[in-house]
């Protein structure tokens, strides 16, 4: 679908006209990401993310397929033959590092992209498929960034291994027989390193399919805006090509620019040095811990230091570290404002300035630090704010608070004045977060 | 109903997790954390500089070389290297010849060619540097049950590795008195050697850089004091941890000039489609 004044796709060639009839990808190209698709014209640039986070995932799988061109997943010569792969394979250490810090790169592009939709409320309807796929394909990357960790097979693989799939031994009765066929093993071993080199390697084409689905989806109501106004008339719109074409583009030379500033001089600011050293199941590091990008379930998972009544502290901890992503799952029913950006809510907008970022950076920080105090006593408050903060603070907040008064349109936001804004509904300002009532909206 | 089971479940995390702050609370208030040398005595690594650090940094060829010396003459007596052939010593600015000669004086694992036995036989440039020890098994019970680690990537598998390496090969010394008075029981078990930049404290490996001239120099080359030798060989480490670092740095220059460029032509494109069109 698209809006009423979309562009239309008229091939001149007469190959172009051919291909139309026969296989009109040239016309999906023109509606999906050319001049066929219009956008709202008021994105700020944390509308690039998105764009940002198909280029990460193109990078990984590029990369990506040529190490495995080079590596063999067996223990006993893995960590070789990454070795192998930097210091004897042409452009080796650059594939390396590119894929490393490639993962890197796509988490620190994609929390970006989440806290948009957090801020701006584009998880809310008619958007509500769309984060439901991106809660998917967030799920399917950290699955695959933690398998992609295991496969160099050095001290932190193993031991990272080790104590994630060691969670599903907390689960009752089922958990270690559980465990042990995960694993094919009683602990990471060959078994191990063979099914995840697998499901490493598969996992990124399910990760393009659901994107596709997420786009496709996307593509029917059309981007949301940090107005949260829907898109009313023609003036509210550019089309993607040229303008966000140009937007976009510009945004990924300076996203490459910093990337490569990361693989070409600090390619190991952010691993473990660990990770350097093979994996010895004999000899346990002085602390285990994740890739950054895990830290902040890291921390809840060991906030629960408690048995909970007939809980276990463990238990406890898994349950929370995986609700606290599924939680996610649920935001479009639990938050019931009318209003999506958080630019109109006053009072969501410091929960979430005051409340939701700052439990972020701590959780980030206590999840890279040593289980000792202050850290874990810092990462049980955080904890506690941010299950309060989703299941509690939204829900409430979300009922009782007054946003302030929407513009009537995109193009009033940015012109000041819009013609067609006689035609705003008598009382109060908001607009109800269903898409039927835009007037621009067509199925 | 959506709203009252949401709240139901953010009771229950928040209940179990004010119970376990509480709980961790009261134990943190009450019991101080025991104090241990480790954490008291422990020192991050010396600052020192080589020629590799920085942007622009290259390798110093006539360091890595004396480094290599002090590898080969004193580390190797325990310690592996091997993901380095012997071919790779080309890039320190060894030729052809030389680094066949430094292979043939390496004895590698063989095959004997009429018997079929296994033998030794002098390296070749293919080779990689040969372990010192058959087995972990036979290492533990040359030092003192503890194994030499492979020093290949050193430097890369420790926070702050070349400097590390650096202090740790010059930081030996006697345990300190105050160490002894506030944990007696901290002392230094026989056998092992006290040095603050390591881990916990104590270290299997004797100091191996004792004096200086253990190693000599040829002409036009530092004297070699410890404190230099341990430079060496660290500068060497690096080189044998990531022998591409030139490349990279070199490859990162074009490449981030031209991206800054099409960066830049980027935003001018984008100025302009975008000229006119309030936003
Ligand atoms: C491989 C990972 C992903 C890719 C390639 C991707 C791609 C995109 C693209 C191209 C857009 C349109 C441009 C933009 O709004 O930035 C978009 C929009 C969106 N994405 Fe993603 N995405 C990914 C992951 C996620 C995740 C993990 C979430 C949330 C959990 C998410 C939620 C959304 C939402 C809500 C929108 C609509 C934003 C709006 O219109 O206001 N996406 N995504």
């Amino acid at each position: 679908m698209s809006f009423p004044w979309a562009n239309e796709y008229k091939p001149n060639h007469p190959f172009m006209q051919w291909m139309d009839e026969k296989l009109p990808i040239p016309r999906l190209v023109y509606n999906a990401v050319g001049a066929g698709y219009p956008v709202p014209r008021n994105l700020n640039y944390f509308w690039n993310f998105g764009f940002l986070a198909l280029i990460c995932l193109t990078i990984q799988i590029v990369t990506g397929i040529v190490m495995a061109m080079h590596y063999a997943a067996n223990t006993a010569v893995a960590f070789d033959t990454i070795e192998q792969t930097v210091r004897d394979v042409n452009w080796g250490w650059a594939m390396r590092y590119a894929h490393a810090n490639g993962a890197s790169a796509f988490f620190v592009v994609i929390y970006i992209h989440i806290f948009r939709g957090l801020y701006y409320g584009s998880y809310k309807a008619p958007r509500e498929m769309v984060w439901l796929l991106g809660v998917v394909i967030f799920l399917l990357m950290m699955a695959t960034a933690f398998m992609g960790y295991v496969l160099p097979w050095g001290q932190m693989s193993f031991w990272g291994a080790k104590v994630i799939t060691g969670l599903f031994g907390a689960i009752p009765f089922v958990g270690e027989p559980l465990q042990q066929w995960l694993l094919g093993g009683f602990a990471p071993d060959n078994a191990a390193l063979n099914r995840f080199f697998s499901l490493h390697y598969l996992l990124p084409f399910v990760i393009v399919g659901v994107v596709v689905l997420h786009i496709w989806a996307l593509h029917i109501p059309g981007s949301s805006n940090p107005t949260g106004v829907e898109v009313k008339s023609e003036s509210d719109t550019v089309p993607f090509y040229p303008y966000f074409i140009a937007k976009d583009g510009w945004a990924v030379g300076a996203f490459a620019l910093l990337f490569s500033i990361a693989v070409f001089y600090f390619p190991n600011a952010l691993g473990h040095p660990d990770n350097y050293i093979p994996a010895n199941p004999m000899s346990t590091p002085a602390h285990i811990v994740p890739e950054w990008y895990f830290w902040p379930f890291y921390a809840i998972l060991r906030a629960f230091t408690q048995d909970f009544f007939i809980i276990p502290a463990k238990l406890m901890g898994v349950l929370a570290m995986f609700g606290a992503i599924l939680v996610w799952f649920f935001l479009p029913w639990l938050d019931r404002s009318p209003v999506r950006s958080s630019n109109y809510r006053p009072a969501y907008k410091k929960f979430f300035w005051f409340g939701l970022i700052p439990t972020m950076a701590v959780l980030f920080y206590c999840g890279g630090a040593p289980a000792e105090e202050p850290y874990v006593m810092l990462s049980q408050l955080a904890a506690l704010y941010y299950f309060a903060h989703f299941l509690i603070v939204l829900p409430v907040v979300s009922a009782i608070e007054k946003p302030l008064p929407l513009p009537y349109s995109i193009t009033e936001s940015v012109l000041g004045h819009d013609e067609g804004s006689h035609l705003r509904p008598a009382h109060g300002a908001t607009e109800a977060v269903h898409p039927e009532t835009a007037p621009g909206h067509t199925a | 109903m959506a709203r009252i089971l949401s709240i139901l479940v953010g009771l229950f995390f928040t209940v179990a997790l004010a119970w376990s702050f509480g709980l961790g609370f009261y134990t943190w208030a009450t019991e101080p954390a025991a104090e241990t040398a480790e954490h008291e005595f422990h020192r991050h690594p010396k600052e020192v500089h080589f020629a590799s650090d920085g942007a622009f940094g290259k390798f110093d060829k006539q360091q890595l070389q004396r480094g290599f010396q002090v590898y080969k003459e004193v580390c190797s007596a325990c310690h592996s290297l091997s993901h380095v052939a012997f071919r790779d010593l080309e890039q320190l600015g060894y030729s052809e010849g030389q680094v066949k000669a430094i292979a043939a004086g390496f004895q590698v694992p063989g095959t004997d060619q009429t018997t079929g036995e296994a033998n030794s036989r002098p390296g070749m440039p293919t080779d990689y540097f040969p372990k010192p020890f058959a087995n972990d098994i036979a290492a533990r019970a040359a030092n003192n049950n503890a194994v030499p680690p492979d020093l290949s990537l050193m430097t890369k598998a420790r926070h702050d590795g070349p400097a590390y390496v650096y202090s740790l090969l010059t930081g030996y010394q006697a345990q300190p008195a105050e160490l002894l008075k506030k944990f007696p029981d901290a002392k230094t078990p026989s056998g092992l050697h006290y040095n603050p930049y390591f881990a916990n404290l104590n270290l299997a490996m004797a100091p191996p850089l004792t004096g200086e001239g253990q190693v000599e120099y040829g002409a036009g080359n530092p004297r070699p004091t410890v404190d230099q030798m341990a430079k060496d060989v660290s500068a060497f480490l690096i080189w044998t941890a990531e022998p591409k670092l030139e490349k990279r740095k070199q490859t990162g220059l074009a490449v981030c000039l031209f991206l800054l460029f099409a960066t830049v032509l980027g935003y001018m494109s984008y100025r302009n489609i975008w000229a006119g069109k309030k936003h």
